[in-house]
């Protein structure tokens, strides 16, 4: 049952899982790098970013490079522990 | 039913870790050439440096082809490197200039520009038997470095060069040997293992 409850509704996404796992092993990603490796259209991963953001799972930081506009983001200490959790959880349903 | 959705989970959450954080296009092909070259090169050199039909008046000109020969052989593999990998890239559907690629090259360059450096003023001061380890030894600290970014048997390959490089530091005198055996035995060695571990496997899906 605990198991179960570690599922994370928030990573019940493929947009928004694929968002997490490559903010786990980058210590920042732009919204281009992102919607290149997800293959998602503008509209859509800034609806997912959005979301993650709302949760306080990604942190978002608005700069510019030049005079273009860029955001970046990175995952929140509370994001990574509940990622792992997520991921933790995952494993085992598979594993049995 | 989930389970199959759990599964799926966590092979795009690897997949994404993985894509995102290592450039996974480089061609074991270009290793195996890179390899090819290194030897013709050595071959070249050793025609240049021990008895043969090649005859040079100074020690200059002995120098000076032997700097040619070293130039041509790592220009021709980083331009064989750059054409096998922008193929399998394309071919992945991997973008060739993104994060991934950038980070990797920076992390090779830094070390091997280094190296580069520092071999350059090794030649001014002329400590001619410290060359051939020094080139080893920085081409295995950049492998070793870039690895990180990319495929995992780039890590071995340096540690192996760079055992190498200390090896022929110790038997000095022998640089040319060990060169061959760095730059061209290694290099074909692991080249093949990563272009059967990961091209072939590619074009079958």
């Amino acid at each position: 049952m605990s198991i179960i409850n570690n599922i994370n509704k928030a990573f019940d996404h493929r947009i928004r899982l694929g968002i997490m796992s490559i903010l786990m092993v980058n210590d920042y990603a732009d919204f281009n790098m992102l919607k290149e490796l997800l293959g998602a259209t503008d509209g859509n991963l800034a609806s997912h970013t959005k979301a993650l953001e709302k949760e306080e799972y990604i942190l978002v930081e608005k700069q510019f490079i030049g005079r273009k506009p860029n955001t970046r983001y990175s995952a929140s200490k509370l994001g990574k522990q509940a990622f792992k959790k997520h991921i933790d959880a995952l494993e085992k349903l598979i594993g049995k | 039913m989930d389970s199959n959705k759990y599964l799926d989970d966590i092979s795009e959450i690897k997949n994404m870790m993985s894509r995102s954080s290592r450039f996974i296009s480089l061609s074991g092909l270009s290793g195996i050439m890179a390899g090819v070259y290194a030897l013709i090169g050595a071959y070249l050199g050793y025609l240049i440096l021990y008895p043969s039909n090649w005859k040079f008046d100074t020690y200059e000109a002995i120098q000076e082809a032997l700097i040619a020969v070293a130039a041509g052989v790592a220009i021709l593999a980083v331009l064989t490197a750059a054409l096998l990998t922008f193929r399998k890239a394309k071919r992945s559907g991997e973008h060739i200039w993104d994060t991934s690629s950038k980070r990797l090259l920076a992390n090779f360059l830094i070390p091997l520009l280094t190296g580069g450096i520092f071999v350059l003023l090794l030649i001014r001061l002329e400590y001619w038997v410290m060359i051939a380890p020094s080139t080893l030894i920085f081409y295995g600290m950049a492998c070793l470095n870039a690895s990180k970014y990319t495929l995992r048997d780039v890590r071995y390959l340096g540690i192996t060069v760079i055992i190498l490089g200390l090896l022929s530091a110790y038997f000095a005198g022998y640089g040319l040997l060990f060169w061959a055996l760095g730059f061209g035995v290694c290099h074909i060695l692991y080249g093949t293992l990563m272009h059967f571990k990961y091209d072939t496997g590619d074009s079958n899906k």
